[in-house]
């Protein structure tokens, strides 16, 4: 067993320095870790930022106006002023996501306790947008109505007020989010290809076959693939949980870093492992890129870092439970954001574990039935 | 064309990083003759002919080829038509997929010759090399002679007046290689004009060249006619001719190669194979071979590529286990798993299995490391090895840059580095040079001889052959004759060991020396002067059409690229939803009155949340919260119920998990919503009137009633899966030519950049389209996301967009070298700028800085507005004619940056 982990690590020190030899893969490790991330996190917005709006004032009062100057940035766009005539076309083509009415006489209507009615109209393709905008629309209008009337009436407080805390993340910064996440998407991208790519280039380069009649075992040509690339791509996440997402972006990292790490060393054994899987599968490298796709893109998008778990259907949300990256993204959520610590992550790190175990031991067979086949 | 000669080069350099490949090189090649490059391995033949044919870029000196300077691009153009150039390497520019005619007819269409005119060629071509049977066959499927005779078809289809043929016959069977020759003859037995210039590693085929040029490291050694240069040498053949030639502290140490006889040593056989039979399917590769290697013995194996040589020794090392038959090694049947007998064997493959973006050092310790030398041994192993087989000067050379011959050696040095008992050499030495060879042989003997290892070596070489002890001729699988080269040659009454191998292979054939077929036939006379166009479609749609050809036929890659999307659209579509439900939320209710419990179950009632068990305190609060096990978590203040009656102010605590922001955002918003509901209804109860608001506002979700992210996500996934697969599938069919060698084809023939872009290009909007129409039949059907607007502006949209989308992939392919890079670069950047930037989630509007800049430039933005609006919103052209215009101005621009980029001369 000595000698054949001893012939894993030689064999990996040789992925490594193939890596290192191949300047456009280190150049886009690079990126993706850096540049990437920064870009992907501080661009998105997942929460209201910059919505556009436009508002048809057809009271063009002194309420009206009020109204109108109460939009403004970083939720909302400055409102365009439009007229009626514009508003369909304006949301056709996508230019607004919100268009508010303001009826003629409107303001007197409100001083008479009419209950006048704004019209909004909402583009309600934009579904995350739409629904979180339309809630604020509705708060900043009402109050700007109330604040405008009390001059003249009276309020009784509201007997129930709400104390509403957001845990975590108190301004809900979408770049803490979408950093962290873009690191996984990275994770499971890279390692798949990385090592997906090495095993082809073997096999295309002839030099698996000239592995194999080398006393060495499908076991340690295996192993040498995984920790090596697993070891790249765990230090790039390290470097750059450490100076992208902690020092340029500035996201407070609320639990432990060391644990964070462990476990995305357990989801890189599970995502290599992968890759080693789908290289075994495929004849060369485009079919391996074609995979890639296939099998990337899915655990990337159903794994709960793009949008919450629980909105998708049951059937879904249970075949993803035998994804890795569904227990990472959890497990990162709650070390990185709500800093969770080992006793309340056990399970999913868990789950990883035995995911990455099951993986590994598939992939093994998988290369050795291939290697047995192949002429 | 002029009397001074076919090529002229003077002052010529080359360099490949430090490497200089060509050293000012004064050259008149003489026309109307065949003039024959010959010397070892990376000494600048290949390179030297590249520049004649104007296939690579000319660093330094000028380089007339035909009359002009092939530095000018305007001649290069004009002569290009009449120069065929085949590369180096058995079937480089051919293409595997497709059937013998197919190949041959693609470069009839690059030449641009009508439908008769190539019909007439090709059969021409084709009968008298002897492929017209063989019509159908993928090129893949052919053997190495006859994938050689499929290039010269190839290159001789335009009737060119210089022939450059790179190591033609390098590889292949000794009969092929008559046959091959003579076809050449043949050739130019009609056409005397033309010129050829051919470069070989077989000293032997020189001699049949009118003139020589003998070239080492760089540099012209000597010029002049076999005869001339065996005078001047004092020799009687061309290999020791050249050997005189070299400068002479290269000759040092070499002398004339006597193999010692051998001495038999007892033990029993050393390797033994009965009846060994493998089967490919319903292909025989290797039809009952046996045969018996004594220890310390020199064993060859002779024959054609592709006869089973190869497959035979995949047996004997376990590689593959035979369909029948055993093989033994040292007594012990060969077991895959017994990696004590792979330890005493020393195994050299065909691919020269070496690392190559590893050093020379680096592959040699790797390898002693690997079979477990100890620590202290490897560093004076690795040196006695470099110091045996001359690898001083490459040590910290990368392999993959080493010249043929070089790798070879170090292919050698590795196979040996751990002392092996038996070595295994499949084709050993093809394509390296007589001093290296003699060399090497010199080592073999050695270690046969002195160290008694025993040697199973399979070769083309004959006079190799003749150095074993025992060979056996193989071919299509089975062993024609076995036995010592004297006894063999004198059984046949053969000259010599090639005769009577080529009299072996006709008898088992049955196909004796074809007599020049059609010799007297007329050449089709060729219109004066080869129309040349700087554009033309003939040249574009050969491109097309043999890309589609190739997509057709790999399986694999066809249906990813039709089905892949369909898979992906049914994940994304139902596994995507921006649909907040099912919140986890629990109580902590410090009250339990009536009032309390209404106000919980206000909640749990909504769609929206899902009660879990009530919290006990703050620690257990903080802790599910911490585990996101809740997402939201109420708390209920003591005497809520009682401060409610008494119309006192109180205060609920929620806490939101704002581990996802958007979600957080959302959870609020529904929070906030029930709490109004609440107090209205209490409002209603207690006092009977409701607290009237002073104005109301009408929400209006326009184009999806039902707010349901199925509608939205659904058109937005089209665009997001046509911009992935086609600009994967796009950048990996040109990097696959680059990667393949069959990017030669754009140097050295007429085609255009923009012939070549395009055409490459056009099968894959094809195949884009189709899958598209797969996409919005599934949308329409599966989803039930109803196509609002006209299905005909949807597919114009399509088509535009996937034509930037595989612009898209054509780009990345102009920088990316390797496959694997093309393929890593396009899916980071086409997955990070969809999924982020074009809109999917989040309007472009709303974005900030580089995000915003990059959705902008980006087409996925235009497309994701049209089909969005087309379903949901029924517009016609008339509203999203400016995203159009978007799109189509992305189409020159991508196809512009992508000519500027690809070259058409190799660098």
């Amino acid at each position: 067993m000595k000698v054949r982990l001893l012939n894993a690590w030689r064999l990996g020190m040789k992925e490594l320095l193939s890596l290192w030899n191949d300047k456009v893969l280190l150049i886009m490790i690079v990126w993706a870790f850096s540049g990437g991330i920064y870009t992907a996190s501080t661009a998105t917005s997942q929460e209201l930022h910059n919505a556009p709006i436009a508002i048809v004032d057809e009271d063009q009062s002194v309420l009206s106006s009020r109204i109108a100057g109460s939009f403004y940035g970083p939720y909302f766009k400055p409102p365009d002023m439009i007229t009626e005539s514009q508003v369909d076309a304006g949301l056709d083509a996508g230019i607004y996501t919100f268009v508010l009415n303001i009826p003629p006489d409107f303001e007197r209507d409100v001083l008479a306790g009419q209950q006048p009615v704004i019209q909004v109209n909402i583009d309600a393709m934009r579904v995350s947008q739409a629904f979180i905008g339309a809630g604020y629309i509705q708060n900043i209008v009402l109050g700007e109505v109330g604040e405008f009337v009390q001059h003249r009436r009276s309020e009784a407080a509201a007997p129930i007020t709400l104390a509403p805390t957001v845990m975590f993340n108190p301004n809900m910064t979408s770049s803490w989010f979408g950093s962290v996440m873009e690191i996984i998407n990275n994770v499971t991208m890279l390692s798949v290809i990385l090592t997906g790519a090495a095993l082809i280039r073997e096999r295309e380069h002839g030099t698996l076959e000239h592995l194999l009649v080398m006393p060495l075992g499908a076991f340690e040509i295996m192993l040498a693939k995984v920790w090596s690339m697993a070891l790249v791509v765990w230090i790039a996440v390290g470097l750059s949980l450490y100076f992208v997402v902690g020092r340029v972006l500035d996201v407070p990292i609320a639990g432990s870093i060391p644990l964070f790490m462990a476990g995305t060393l357990v989801q890189l054994l599970a995502t290599t492992s992968l890759g080693i899987f789908i290289g075994t599968l495929s004849r060369n490298m485009p079919q391996l890129g074609l995979m890639m796709i296939l099998v990337v893109l899915p655990l990337e998008l159903l794994s709960g870092g793009m949008t919450p778990r629980e909105s998708m259907p049951e059937a879904v949300q249970n075949i993803m439970l035998f994804a890795p990256t569904t227990h990472f993204v959890s497990l990162a959520q709650a070390v990185l954001y709500r800093g969770a610590g080992l006793d309340v992550v056990w399970p999913s790190l868990l789950a990883m574990a035995a995911i990455a175990a099951a993986f590994f031991v598939a992939s093994l067979l998988m290369f050795r039935r291939s290697i047995a086949a192949q002429g | 064309m002029t009397g001074t000669g076919v090529a002229r080069l003077a002052g010529v350099g080359l360099r490949y990083g430090d490497t200089v490949a060509l050293d000012a090189i004064d050259l008149d090649i003489p026309s109307a003759c065949m003039v024959g490059l010959i010397g070892p391995d990376g000494v600048g033949k290949s390179s030297l002919m590249a520049l004649v044919a104007g296939v690579r870029v000319i660093q330094q000196g000028t380089v007339e080829t035909l009359g002009g300077d092939m530095g000018s691009r305007a001649h290069r153009e004009a002569v290009c038509p009449r120069i065929a150039y085949m590369p180096q390497g058995l079937g480089k520019n051919l293409y595997m997929t497709l059937s013998v005619f197919e190949n041959v007819d693609f470069f009839g269409r690059l030449f641009g010759q009508s439908s008769d005119e190539r019909a007439t060629r090709i059969a021409e071509l084709l009968d008298s090399t002897g492929l017209t049977p063989f019509r159908d066959r993928p090129a893949g499927k052919l053997s190495g002679g006859m994938k050689q005779k499929l290039g010269l078809c190839c290159a001789l289809i335009h009737d060119p007046d210089l022939l450059i043929l790179d190591e033609p016959t390098t590889g292949v069977d000794p009969l092929s290689r008559r046959q091959f020759w003579q076809l050449i003859d043949r050739m130019r037995a009609r056409r005397p004009g033309m010129s050829v210039l051919v470069s070989s590693a077989y000293m032997a085929e020189a001699e049949r060249f009118d003139w020589l040029v003998a070239m080492d490291d760089g540099r012209v050694l000597a010029t002049g006619s076999p005869a001339d240069l065996l005078a001047r040498t004092g020799t009687t053949d061309l290999d020791a001719a050249f050997i005189e030639l070299l400068p002479p502290d290269k000759r040092r140490g070499h002398a004339a190669l006597v193999v010692p006889p051998r001495v038999v040593q007892g033990d029993g056989p050393a390797i033994v194979a009965e009846g060994l039979t493998m089967q490919f399917g319903d292909f025989t590769a290797v039809d009952h071979v046996d045969f018996e290697i004594g220890r310390g013995e020199i064993f060859g194996f002779l024959g054609s590529n592709g006869c089973g040589k190869t497959t035979t020794m995949k047996m004997l090392t376990g590689l593959l286990p035979p369909t029948s038959g055993r093989a033994l090694l040292f007594g012990h049947e060969v077991d895959a798993g017994d990696l004590d007998t792979r330890r005493r064997v020393g195994f050299m493959t065909q691919g020269f299995s070496l690392y190559g973006e590893l050093s020379v050092r680096q592959n040699l310790v790797l390898h002693a490391q690997l079979f477990h030398l100890p620590a202290a041994d490897v560093a004076p192993r690795v040196q006695e090895m470099v110091d045996r087989f001359g690898l001083a000067g490459y040590v910290d050379a990368q392999a993959a840059g080493l010249p043929l011959g070089i790798r070879q050696r170090l292919s050698l040095a590795v196979a040996v580095i751990h002392k092996p008992e038996m070595l295994i050499l499949d084709e050993p030495t093809s394509g390296v040079d007589p001093v290296a060879r003699d060399g090497f042989w010199r080592l073999l003997i050695d270690l046969s001889r002195k160290d008694g290892v025993t040697i199973f070596v399979s070769t083309h070489f004959m006079n190799e052959g003749e150095r074993c002890d025992r060979i056996s001729l193989m071919h299509a699988g089975r062993v024609l004759a076995s036995g010592s080269p004297a006894a063999l040659i004198a059984e046949r009454h053969a000259a010599s060991l090639e005769d009577a191998f080529i009299a072996c292979l006709e008898e088992a054939t049955g196909e004796a020396d074809r007599p020049a077929a059609a010799a007297g036939e007329a050449v089709a006379a060729r219109a004066a002067g080869t129309e040349r166009r700087a554009f033309s479609l003939m040249r574009l749609f050969a491109y097309a059409r043999r890309e589609w050809l190739e997509v057709v036929r790999d399986p694999v890659r066809l249906t990813f690229a039709l089905l892949g999307s369909v898979i992906l659209v049914l994940i994304l579509g139902y596994g995507i939803s921006m649909d907040v439900e099912d919140l986890k939320f629990a109580v902590l209710d410090r009250d339990q009155s009536p009032e309390s419990r209404a106000y919980v179950e206000n909640m749990a009632g909504s769609r929206y949340f899902l009660e879990q068990p009530p919290l006990a305190g703050s620690a257990e609060l903080d802790q599910r919260m911490k585990a996101g096990e809740l997402s939201v978590a109420l708390e209920i203040p003591p005497d809520f119920g009682r401060d409610l009656r008494r119309g006192q102010a109180v205060e609920i605590g929620v806490w939101v998990d704002g581990a996802m922001p958007f979600r957080a955002e959302t959870t609020l918003g529904y929070v906030q919503g029930l709490h109004a509901d609440f107090l209205q209804q209490a409002a209603r109860r207690q006092v009977g009137a409701v607290q009237e608001a002073p104005a109301r506002l009408d929400m209006r979700y326009r184009y999806n009633q039902d707010f349901k992210s199925v509608y939205a996500m659904v058109p937005a996934v089209i665009p997001l899966l046509l911009t992935f697969i086609p600009a994967i599938l796009m950048a990996v069919g040109v990097v696959r030519e680059k990667e393949l060698g069959s990017i030669t084809n754009l140097y050295a023939t007429p085609v255009t950049r923009l012939e070549f872009l395009l055409g490459k290009q056009l099968p894959y909007i094809g195949v884009s389209m189709i899958s598209f129409y797969g996409l919005v039949a599934l949308a329409v059907y599966v989803f039930g996301v109803p196509l609002k607007g006209s299905l005909v502006t949807l597919s114009l949209a399509a088509l535009i967009f996937v034509t930037t989308t595989t612009g898209i992939g054509l780009l990345m392919s102009s920088f990316a070298r390797t496959q694997i890079a093309a393929l890593a670069a396009t899916a980071v950047v086409t997955m990070l700028a969809t999924v982020t930037f074009s809109g999917l989630t989040h309007p472009v509007s709303s974005l900030e800085g580089a995000g915003r800049t990059i959705g902008t430039f980006f087409p996925a933005t235009y497309f994701l507005n049209i089909s969005r609006g087309l379903f949901t919103k029924a517009l016609g052209l008339r509203e999203v004619y400016m995203d159009f215009l978007a799109m189509l101005a992305f189409v020159p621009v991508l196809t512009l940056l992508s000519v500027l980029l690809l070259k058409k001369q190799e660098r």
